[in-house]
């Protein structure tokens, strides 16, 4: 439950939320863990004779649930029935209150203001909370509703039956005790109302707790399926479709399925996930995919040369992003028919090279949305210790040089040899 | 670069698909005489031996085998024909066997017309032809080599020091003139880049596929066998 603090806009939480998502919200933001929350915003509204709640309910309106920017506050603005009706409401628990008093229940004043706008709170958020707030909140009054519908089991009746004894008792001792009982009256009378409630709603609670977890659990395997169908389309429906459209090139698609393969395994026996740019591949199948890519996305020839090979790490796989992107550029803006792209595999570096021989421009008078892309190569490289530099001139096509130093671990091992372990005849 | 305007060079086409030759024998217009097709490894042979023509545009793969198979059969009673493989896939163990048995260079078939006709005439000259892929096959190839040799040179079963640095080693000028064919620069281009003449990077390119041809290696020849593996 503890997450990581967050720094962003203040939001409730749209997800885990019991009630309205505040505590969670708040949880987020202090770095607290939720539960410890939640029971601090209980005891406040215990200690504060519910003054905490108005924070509370408050809250609610105005912060936006997680994911938008609307609090219900703003839609509640215009919500002009709603508002009349919250009035009406405040009104008439005042006038309740009032008359509760003065048939003896002088008690229930101290929490007139709390429950007043609680209850003007909460009508504005039914109004005008989205459907799954709604679902929230009907999910909420369900004990009421089963209260007053009638008990479906014979059980409600002993509970409800038991709980009113103690209730009545509890607030009996709370409001009159005798005076030689006086010093426990505070404590035996709550802990009396306390039980009460717990008889009541007990059951209740644990029922949402236990349906929380079942919707938590349906979601997380939803969220699986589609993460699923994700992977799947991106890698192996892809390799299906680049398989037909090779298939006169044996050579190829052995490879494709090879490395198909080798990422579906890797990602059912190992959980690794196949990312475009996984860190499992090589870099010739990097280089590889990018021409595919672009060869299927953008109809023109890549001609693709890898001289060695090594595994990808992060670094590399930046070097292979930035590539990707200056070979799309190439292929949008060039207008030649042919990319080149070549990569070289060093002890201590590996090289990019990516090479059109189209319109090519002024590196010093570039459009802007050009500027944009080139600058994301080089921040690309930059960021993680590589080179970038483009070089062109106008009517004689554009190179783009990637430069980017290889680990210290995996320098070793390869050189241009790749996997080929080093020479023995 | 392309040869002077003197004898237009004869061309013999040896691919398996009619449509290919035809396609070629289009693309090639007047500026060369196709005086012949074959679409198989015999066939080929005959017909070659027979009309003696200046180039033989060579697909690497043929049913009966592959292009090699020509290459070596021909070059063994009429040295002075020329061969320029081709391919549309390129397993780089055939494209290099090929090469070793003798053609003088390499490009693949998504080549346009006005490249495959520039790239005949220079092989006509007894130049060399090289695409980037098979740059990138050679820089690739020669490249762990001086290491792994000089590592091997000592613990290995005695009698085999077969390292000729003369012709298993490439230069670092021939290197940088592979990485740029590679990078999909022409012979021009690179000569800018340089700053030298055309023709020192056709030297350099030529003296590149001796070495390639000529090299008794046994690296190279495991390096093809170890790249069918990959």
């Amino acid at each position: 439950m503890r997450g990581p603090r967050s720094d962003g806009p203040w939001r409730r939480g749209g997800e885990d939320r019991l009630i309205g998502g505040v505590a969670v919200g708040l949880a987020g933001r202090t770095g607290l863990d939720v539960t410890v929350v939640r029971v601090g915003l209980v005891l406040a509204t215990l200690v504060t004779f519910g003054y905490a709640a108005i924070g509370y309910v408050v809250a609610w309106l105005v912060l936006p649930v997680a994911g938008s920017d609307e609090s219900i506050a703003h839609k509640a603005k215009s919500d002009r029935r709603g508002i009349a009706l919250a009035v009406g409401l405040g009104t008439l628990l005042i006038v309740l209150v009032a008359i509760a008093s003065a048939v003896g229940a002088g008690w229930l004043s101290a929490v007139e203001w709390p429950l007043v706008i609680c209850t003007a709170g909460i009508v504005l958020i039914w109004r005008n909370g989205t459907a799954e707030e709604q679902e929230t909140m009907r999910h909420l009054a369900e004990p009421l509703v089963g209260l007053t519908g009638g008990g479906r089991r014979p059980r409600l009746v002993w509970r409800l039956a038991v709980a009113f004894v103690l209730f009545l008792a509890g607030t009996g001792i709370l409001v009159s005790g005798h005076e030689s009982i006086k010093m426990l009256a505070p404590l035996g009378g709550g802990v009396l109302v306390l039980a009460a409630i717990a008889i009541v709603l007990g059951p209740w609670w644990l029922g949402i707790a236990r349906d929380l977890v079942a919707e938590r659990r349906a979601r997380i395997r939803a969220e699986e399926r589609a993460d699923m169908a994700a992977r799947v389309h991106d890698s192996v429906l892809q390799t299906l479709a680049m398989i037909q459209r090779r298939a006169d090139q044996p050579q190829q698609v052995i490879q494709l399925a090879r490395a198909q393969e080798r990422e579906l395994r890797s990602w059912l026996f190992d959980g690794r996930a196949p990312g475009s740019m996984d860190t499992e591949m090589t870099l010739s199948a990097g280089v590889r995919q990018i021409q595919q890519e672009v060869e299927a996305q953008h109809g023109m020839t890549v001609e693709a040369v890898t001289v060695g090979d090594c595994e990808l790490d992060d670094d590399l796989g930046a070097l292979l992003e930035a590539a990707r992107e200056a070979t799309v550029n190439a292929a949008k803006w060039s207008g030649a028919d042919v990319v080149s792209l070549f990569a070289e595999v060093e002890p201590g570096e590996v090289s990019m090279f990516v090479r059109d021989r189209g319109k090519g421009f002024d590196p010093e008078a570039v459009p802007a949305d050009r500027k944009g892309l080139a600058e994301s190569i080089h921040a690309r490289m930059t960021r993680r210790g590589g080179e970038a530099s483009i070089r062109s001139a106008v009517g004689q096509g554009t190179e783009v040089s990637l430069t980017m130093p290889r680990a210290a671990g995996n320098a070793g091992n390869a050189g241009n040899a790749g996997k080929r372990p080093p020479g023995r005849s | 670069m392309s040869g002077p305007s003197g004898p237009v060079p004869t061309v013999v086409i040896v691919d398996d698909h009619g449509l290919f030759r035809s396609g070629v024998r289009s693309e090639l217009g007047d500026r060369v005489n196709v005086v012949g097709e074959a679409e198989d490894v015999e066939p080929a042979i005959s017909l070659i031996s027979r009309i003696l023509p200046d180039v033989v545009l060579l697909d690497v793969h043929l049913p009966g085998g592959g292009g090699q198979l020509v290459v070596g059969a021909v070059k063994a009673s009429h040295p002075e024909v020329r061969f320029l493989a081709l391919s549309a896939s390129d397993a780089p163990e055939d494209v290099i066997a090929v090469i070793r048995s003798g053609a003088r260079g390499y490009v693949t078939k998504t080549i346009s017309g006005a490249d495959l006709v520039d790239a005949v005439l220079r092989v006509a000259a007894g130049d060399a032809v090289f695409s980037p892929r098979l740059a990138g096959f050679v820089l690739d190839a020669f490249a762990a080599l001086p290491e792994a040799d000089l590592a091997a040179g000592e613990g290995v079963a005695g009698g085999r020091v077969s390292f000729d640095p003369e012709l298993d080693q490439l230069t670092t000028r021939e290197r940088e003139v592979l990485r740029l064919i590679a990078r999909g620069y022409t012979y021009k281009e690179i000569a800018r880049e340089f700053t030298i003449s055309s023709r020192t990077v056709e030297t350099h390119v030529s003296s590149v596929l001796r070495k390639l041809q000529l090299s008794t290696r046994h690296q190279l020849t495991r390096w093809a066998t170890e790249r069918r593996l990959i």
